[in-house]
């Protein structure tokens, strides 16, 4: 089986938010970057199918020089190779223009994959959109919210998480996209032996240029959404903050239950 | 004429809630625009469901209605909108943000070169109708608001985040039902999709429960859980966590509250190292009194919150359960 796996490199999840100076993104000054948590799902399915099917796992991301360290630690779990689109302006592209250029980077792989993984959704911009925009591009068809995998004679098997509680099976022709939703599997570290090896792994390079030279229809259109500003979030509630020791703040908000709310 | 287009979605076989909320949001943005409303509905034109309209009675209801959509499949939802809206040419798309719509809609926006504006939580209109709307939606994970705009002359597709819009009342009305039979054929479907199951019984049932006591990433480890729990036996509530916490396997599944897990509103609930990721906070908002104990002051789930503790969860539980088990004696 050979298997894409989308993955996107994201602010780390307590990054401290200062709004930058044109307010439209965040400042990413001493910031630092992770793998985006559903694409670390989204990965350790592939490692998984590749154990028990054999096989090949690349990883492709989009992004600036930075992003090659995501890549290289995706390399250091098992990944065989990696596929950099080079950019330093992707947030010029709405996600269709960056479905566009995944797409575009993947048709050019000289083997067609059998599956095409990514996680559900971003973590910083939260689209959860641009593995099902790929699907369309390719031709594919795709199922979201998966959280196991099995081969069939004929293509796939997966199981899908529903809303409250509920999931479902389907079946699938391969090849196929598919949104990976977080908690099926324990993620794997990366071992002394995995970051050695990853060091000496291919990773081909390719910038946007390259690919509209080889497929005119690449060329980023005009955006069709966005971004216009980022703003720090209006309170929906007026907190009373209580402040103090942690013995002062814990009596406090006893009497406020006690009085206030009327639930002790 | 251009309209706005609601698409909503039929649960458990009504018209569910967040679809009655993005048809609330669709009226917010009709009349901003000065366009009608139609609405679209995947069913038979028979259905009495139909006849149950909430708010303002739309122009025209539209029964998307073929044999290969009973069960839902992305491919013949995307297929049928698309021929739906070719057909009414709408200005606006607005659709519920569920699982469903995930799995379809940015199919259906990409076939028509478009981009589902996903998510959004709040619409502004302006006045003149030459000035384009504007659209909120959150990033990092609730951390930021954004501005979208949508450019072009093509339709503009959103998905309305659940509880950002409140459902209006149903009115009395008799619009008509219009069959819309689009073209589909077997081939198209690719996929094959089972019914629909249930895990396991549920044995918690958090909707009860007049206390909920959650438990978020803060807790760093399986190990130090106790605190919380003695917590909430101290207040007599149920134990509660975020994805993450059930991700791990630390706490099952059926004790978490989300977009993917339970929804709740008890009279207090009680965030314990929760930053307050949107899917986290459709799951909770509507409590009555949230209270909320991070280590972070500009966690997002001090936006909710009623009441806040900034500080290190390791000291303030323990403070709290003691002052607890102080009062209840």
């Amino acid at each position: 089986m050979k298997i894409i796996v989308a993955i996107k490199q994201v602010p780390e999840r307590d990054a401290r938010i200062r709004i930058d100076s044109e307010g439209k993104w965040i400042d990413l000054q001493d910031i630092e970057f992770n793998l985006n948590e559903s694409d670390a799902y989204a990965l350790e399915e592939a490692l998984q199918l590749k154990e028990a099917h054999g096989g090949e796992v690349v990883v492709i991301s989009a992004g600036p020089e930075r992003v090659g360290k995501t890549i290289r630690e995706a390399l250091a779990k098992g990944a065989d190779r990696g596929i950099h689109i080079e950019s330093d302006d992707l947030a010029s592209y709405d996600a269709l223009g960056v479905a566009r250029l995944l797409a575009a980077a993947i048709e050019e792989e000289p083997e067609d994959p059998d599956l095409i993984l990514t996680g559900l959704q971003s973590d910083d911009l939260g689209l959860g959109q641009t593995g099902v925009i790929m699907a369309e591009i390719l031709g594919l068809p795709h199922a979201t919210l998966i959280l196991k995998i099995e081969k069939t004679e004929t293509g796939i098997k997966v199981l899908r998480e529903l809303e409250d509680g509920w999931f479902q099976h389907l079946e699938l022709p391969t090849p196929a996209v598919l949104t990976i939703q977080s908690g099926n599997s324990k993620l794997r570290y990366a071992t002394l032996m995995g970051i050695k090896k990853a060091k000496t792994k291919e990773v081909r390079r390719v910038t946007v240029a390259d690919l509209i030279h080889n497929d005119p229809d690449v060329k980023p259109a005009d955006p069709v959404v966005i971004l216009d500003q980022v703003m720090l979030p209006s309170k929906q509630r007026t907190t009373q903050m209580l402040g103090g020791s942690p013995s002062e703040a814990a009596a406090a908000l006893v009497e406020k239950l006690q009085f206030e709310v009327r639930a002790l | 004429m251009s309209s706005v287009l609601v698409i909503l979605e039929i649960k458990d076989r009504i018209i569910s809630r967040i679809s009655w909320e993005a048809m609330a949001a669709a009226h917010t943005l009709a009349e901003g625009r000065g366009l009608p409303v139609d609405i679209a509905v995947v069913t038979s034109p028979t259905n009495p469901i139909l006849a149950k309209i909430q708010g303002k009675p739309p122009r025209t209801i539209y029964a998307v209605d073929h044999k290969l959509l009973h069960a839902y499949t992305s491919d013949g939802y995307a297929e049928a909108c698309a021929q739906l809206i070719a057909h009414v040419k709408p200005a606006y798309v607005i659709l519920p943000h569920t699982y469903q719509v995930r799995d379809f809609a940015p199919r259906l926006a990409t076939r028509l070169k478009q981009v589902l504006i996903s998510d959004v939580t709040g619409i502004e209109t302006h006045a003149g109708a030459s000035v384009a709307p504007t659209f909120i939606r959150q990033l990092l994970q609730g951390k930021l608001n954004a501005r979208y705009s949508h450019t072009g002359t093509g339709v503009c597709l959103l998905s309305i985040q659940a509880g950002a819009f409140r459902a209006d009342a149903p009115e009395a009305s008799a619009t008509t039902v219009e069959p819309f039979l689009p073209k589909l054929e077997a081939a198209q479907i690719r996929i094959q999709p089972g019914e629909p199951f249930r895990a396991s019984a549920q044995t918690v049932d958090l909707g009860s429960a007049t206390i909920l006591v959650s438990v978020g990433r803060g807790i760093k480890e399986e190990a130090n859980l106790p605190i919380v729990q003695e917590l909430a036996t101290a207040l007599g509530a149920e134990l509660a966590a975020s994805r993450p916490i059930c991700d791990a396997g630390w706490l099952p599944m059926e004790r978490q509250v989300g977009s993917s897990g339970q929804t709740v509103a008890p009279k207090v609930y009680l965030a314990v190292g929760i930053s307050g990721a949107i899917q986290h906070l459709v799951g909770m908002k509507g409590s009555q009194c949230i209270v909320a104990i991070n280590k972070d002051e500009n966690a997002p789930i001090f936006e909710v919150a009623d009441y806040g503790i900034v500080g290190d969860l390791f000291e303030v539980v323990p403070a709290l359960t003691a002052a607890v088990r102080k009062v209840k004696g």
